[in-house]
Order: C-alpha cells, then sequence, then structure tokens
C-alpha cells in the first residue's frame, strides 16, 4: 500500500518534470515561438480558470456566470502592485494580493448569493461579475476603461507552469479529501448531505471562495503577460468562456477542463485563418460534440497516473509472476 | 431521563396543521413504532425531528451523556452531529458516487485534519483518510456491502440500497437512529432479513431506534412500545397488544362502522 503511493507520488513527479522540461527545450531552442508562447500562456491561463470553475460548478454544484470577475480583481490588483513595484518580488506579492481579494470577494459574496439555487445563483453571480467590471470603469486607481497597459511583464514559463500545475495538484488534492467529498455531496443530494451532518452553505462558500482565489491568480498572470488590461476583457463573455470550457470537458473532471483548454485552443488557433467563418465554425463544432457527448469530453472521469502507467504497460511485454 | 422527549409539537403549513400537540419520550436503547395511516403526519414528525422543518410551537430537547439539550429549530447538520441520524422515505442516497464514498461522506463530520491539511495531502490527511476507509469498510462488512464498495450506489439492487442508507445513517455514530419505512417495497422474506438486522444493530451500536413502518409484521414483532399518529394527533401510545386492541387505532385504521359491528 505504501509502496504503491509511494510510486505513485514519484511518478506524477516525473510526469511534471518532464513537461516542464520538453516545454522548456522547445522554447529555449525556438520551436516554440513567441506566437505559440501567446497561446501557451493563454491555454495556461485557461486551464487555471477552468479548473477553479469545475470546483464551483462541476464538484459542488453551484452554477456561476462570475468567474471574469474574479479574474478581474486579481488582474487589476496584481496589475496596480507591479505598476509601483517593478520587480519579481513585486510580481509574487501581486499575484498573491490579487488573488488573496478575489478569494475575499468571493467569500463576501458567496455568503448571502450560496443561499440561492440554481438559475437564481447563476443570475446572482452574473450581477456580482457585472458590478465588479463596472466599479473598475470608474474608479481612478483602475484607470476607467481605458484600462491600465505598459504592465511589467514577469510572466514566463516557470510561472506559468508553477501556477498552472500548483492550482492543479491543490484543487486535485482538495477533491479527494474528506472536505471533497463533503463539496460532492452538496451537489448530489444537498438535503441528505445536510441530514449526514454537511453544514453545505460552508461547503460551498468554500468552494466558491478556492475557486475565486485561483480565478484571481489566473487574473494575475494575465495581467503580468499581456501587459494591457480593460474592463472589457473581463466581461460576460469571459465568464461564459471559461464555462464552456468546463462544460466541454466535463463537469466534475479536472484532467477534462485541461484537455478541454488545450482541444478548444488547438480548434480555434487552426481556425484562425478563417477570419469572419471562424465563430460560426466554432459554435457548430461545440454543438456537434454536445450532441454526441453531453456529457463533456471526459464526463466525471479522471485521467490519473494509473490509468496512463495501464496505457504504458501496453507496450510493455507482460511480466509473469506480478500479484 | 429519556432520551429524546418532544413537547406539545405543533407544525402548521398555512391552515393545515401537519402535526398538532405532539407528546413523546423516548427512553435510551428502546425501539418505537410509530405508525397511522397515509398522510397521518409521520414523516413530518420525522422532518421536525431532524431540522428539515423549523416546529410552529413545541420542543424537542436530546439527552446526550447526561446532559439534556433543546434541538428543535436548529440546522439538519447540528441535529445530526448531536447524534440524531436518519434514513428517508424515498431512498435519497449519493447515487452517482461509490458505495464506499457514501459511507465516508457521511463520516466527514468527525474528520479532524483541516482544509490546509487537504491541499497538500499533509501526514495528518493520510492517516485520517486510512482511518476513514478502515472504518468504512468495517460498517459494511457489517451489511454485506463490502465488496461491492466500488459500485456506484444506483447500481446496487433496492434492497441493498436500504441497507446502504442504514449503514451511511450508522457512519454518523448516532445516539438516536430515525427508519423511514425501511421495509417498504421489500418482499416478506427480505423484510424478515430487515427485522432481525434493525434488532442486532440496536445492541451492536447501542443505540435507540424510532421507526416509521406500514408493514405491521416487522412493527409488532420488533417494537417494544408504539405510537399511533392520525391526522397530526398522537391517539394511542402503548406496547403492541395494546395498541392491536385499542379501539380509537381501529378505528383510525378501518372507520369507525367497521369497528362498531
Amino acid at each position: 500500500m505504501d509502496k504503491i503511493r509511494k510510486n505513485k507520488t514519484l511518478m506524477k513527479l516525473i510526469y511534471l518534470v518532464l513537461t516542464y522540461a520538453v516545454v522548456q527545450v522547445l522554447i529555449s531552442t525556438g520551436i516554440i515561438t513567441y506566437y505559440l508562447q501567446d497561446i501557451l500562456t493563454t491555454i495556461c491561463i485557461n486551464i487555471i480558470l477552468a479548473v477553479s470553475l469545475n470546483l464551483i460548478t462541476g464538484f459542488t454544484g453551484q452554477f456561476s456566470l462570475g468567474h471574469a470577475g474574479f479574474m478581474s480583481i486579481g488582474a487589476y490588483v496584481c496589475a496596480i502592485i507591479t505598476l509601483r513595484m517593478s520587480t519579481t518580488f513585486g510580481f509574487i506579492i501581486g499575484a498573491i494580493a490579487g488573488a488573496v481579494a478575489a478569494a475575499l470577494v468571493g467569500c463576501l459574496v458567496g455568503l448571502p448569493t450560496l443561499r440561492l439555487k440554481g438559475d437564481y445563483l447563476a443570475i446572482a453571480t452574473l450581477g456580482m461579475s457585472e458590478i465588479i467590471r463596472i466599479i473598475a470603469v470608474n474608479l481612478e486607481i483602475t484607470n476607467g476603461a481605458a484600462g491600465l497597459s505598459s504592465i511589467p511583464q514577469f510572466v514566463n514559463w516557470v510561472w506559468l507552469f508553477v501556477f498552472t500545475a500548483g492550482t492543479i495538484l491543490i484543487i486535485s488534492n482538495f477533491i479527494r479529501s474528506s472536505h471533497g467529498r463533503a463539496c460532492i455531496s452538496v451537489r448530489e443530494d444537498e438535503i441528505a448531505a445536510e441530514a449526514m451532518g454537511i453544514n453545505s452553505t460552508r461547503y460551498k462558500v468554500i468552494a466558491f471562495t478556492m475557486g475565486a482565489f485561483f480565478a484571481g491568480i489566473a487574473g494575475a498572470l494575465y495581467a503580468s503577460y499581456f501587459y494591457v488590461i480593460k474592463p472589457d476583457t473581463f466581461g460576460f463573455q469571459k465568464s461564459i468562456d471559461v464555462l464552456i470550457i468546463v462544460v466541454f470537458g466535463g463537469m466534475g473532471s479536472l484532467s477534462g477542463s485541461v484537455i478541454s483548454a488545450f482541444v478548444l485552443a488547438l480548434i480555434n488557433t487552426l481556425l484562425q485563418s478563417l477570419a469572419e467563418v471562424r465563430m460560426i465554425l466554432y459554435a457548430v463544432i461545440l454543438v456537434v460534440i454536445m450532441i454526441f457527448r453531453p456529457q463533456g469530453l471526459m464526463g466525471s472521469k479522471e485521467l490519473s497516473v494509473s490509468t496512463l502507467s495501464k496505457v504504458g504497460q501496453i507496450f510493455q511485454p507482460r511480466k509473469g509472476g506480478d500479484k | 431521563m429519556p432520551i429524546l422527549s418532544v413537547n406539545k409539537l405543533t407544525k402548521s403549513f398555512g391552515g393545515l396543521t401537519a402535526v398538532s400537540n405532539v407528546n413523546m419520550e423516548l427512553e435510551q436503547g428502546e425501539l418505537v413504532g410509530l405508525i397511522g395511516p397515509n398522510g397521518a403526519g409521520k414523516t413530518t414528525l420525522f422532518n421536525l425531528l431532524t431540522g428539515v422543518y423549523v416546529p410552529s410551537s413545541g420542543t424537542i430537547t436530546l439527552t446526550k451523556d447526561g446532559k439534556s439539550k433543546p434541538i428543535h429549530g436548529l440546522k439538519p447538520y447540528t441535529i445530526c452531529k448531536e447524534g440524531l441520524a436518519r434514513t428517508f422515505q424515498n431512498i435519497r442516497l449519493f447515487k452517482d458516487l461509490t458505495v464506499l464514498d457514501n459511507v465516508r461522506i457521511a463520516m466527514n463530520q468527525n474528520v479532524k485534519y483541516g482544509l490546509a491539511s487537504s491541499f497538500f495531502h499533509l501526514p495528518s490527511h493520510r492517516k485520517e483518510e486510512e482511518k476513514l476507509l478502515h472504518d468504512a469498510i468495517e460498517l459494511l462488512k457489517i451489511f454485506k456491502l463490502d465488496h461491492k464498495k466500488d459500485e456506484l450506489a444506483k447500481n446496487l439492487p433496492y434492497g441493498e440500497q436500504r441497507h446502504l442508507e442504514i449503514a451511511r445513517a450508522l457512519a454518523t455514530k448516532p445516539i438516536l437512529l430515525l427508519l423511514d419505512e425501511p421495509a417498504a417495497g421489500m418482499n416478506p422474506a427480505e423484510t424478515a432479513e430487515l427485522t432481525e438486522l434493525i434488532g442486532w444493530i440496536r445492541e451492536k451500536f447501542n443505540l435507540t431506534i424510532l421507526l416509521i413502518e406500514h408493514d405491521m409484521s416487522l412493527v409488532m414483532k420488533i417494537c417494544e412500545r408504539i405510537y399511533v399518529l392520525d391526522y397530526g394527533v398522537v391517539i394511542a401510545n402503548g406496547t403492541p397488544e395494546e395498541i392491536k386492541n385499542n379501539k380509537r387505532v381501529i378505528e383510525a385504521y378501518l372507520g369507525e362502522e367497521i369497528s362498531n359491528v
């Protein structure tokens, strides 16, 4: 039992280091061009957003349309701090402060709104993200509708990797703990969960706050990589984009969210040359996939290290005498 | 000192009084039945006891380790922590989760590690999870469900789903267990087996049990005392023998004219 667990941890570490190293080499050798780096960054940011929204919507069952609002808080806080403190240390402070600010707002907004259910909650969270956008338009420190520009760029592959992998690890650890199971039980049957001693409001607020925290991180990465942010960047459309990634990958599947962020970015990039038809084709592809796989690419299944090693075993000759 | 005492409990929905002035006392270790015709207010009474509804008036007091505590108006999860667990009339399992997870979720309230430990899977998390797994499997063994721990709850046969619901309720470590029609939809052989099981878990877990049931073979066989509810009012209370011969109970079930014959 202990040996299997250690093996699994080791395999995870190997996969992580491998992913990091391969991409790093590709960037250093120039195979991943600046253009591809932009796409890579977008994918990583989308993964963080999708995985954190999946925790709220897919695992805890709370339909939120306000994810872009939390992202914008993270982006603005990080931008404002790095504009005044243009060092790597400033960026780290900014990213963490942004995430914490988003989490605080998430917690404050979550306490009253998470008593609502289904579409009512969706409208309330949508309203919240609109309020955040309007505040950003009207404040002086955010420079109104023009937004902030020439934000110092600190985000490179190292930071992207650290934050993306960290987000996935923390959320997947959380899901596989007793607290995570409590969140899932709230999605499954709130009345039964409460009768089994689970404080459903508490777990909804925890999920919402965690989701907001990581959305804040995603916002900080966005601000620091693309060096221009405007209130409109984080509008309703952005929340919907994230929701599409989650639904497309499978509600309640973290690996689904990751794969779907990749696939959708790929489809988007491939269609880039088609200009006007692009959005129509993108929508058609989405509709077709949702017809044939309504549960999303992965359903609620996960791609785990053990499935990966099963795939690996196909290529190995069977050894006799395993237990 | 009674483990549960219900005093003048009333619940009205608008003009309808579903439960009216109910008094009830359960002693430690008793197995008590709650019967009555359809719509008599039995499940409403359960929902009041478990905090799903807030009573319009009256009190509910639970005594645990010699200390009495009013539990009316508390949230369901707080009442569950106080030691009152239940099953549902129409099974409410976490259908899309595994048998094991259904039981482990009910153990959540006794889990000792915090959020930080769950983020990073610290040693405290690992130790506690191993204990949870062990306890959950021990509990499933009692219901002969341990070999099905990785099945989804919805894929179990009906009888086993009823068993799993009882196992899940026991996982919360209750002192008082409320069973809402545990034998509903079971055949006579399954009911007989369940009857034995209920008696056995009462001894094993040192429980007090209150059960709603329509199957009189089960009620008359294992209940030491029976409360009869009709139109929200307790019309009788006594041993199975007394209830069988109670005139008002017969009237409630069969109608006045027949009992006059």
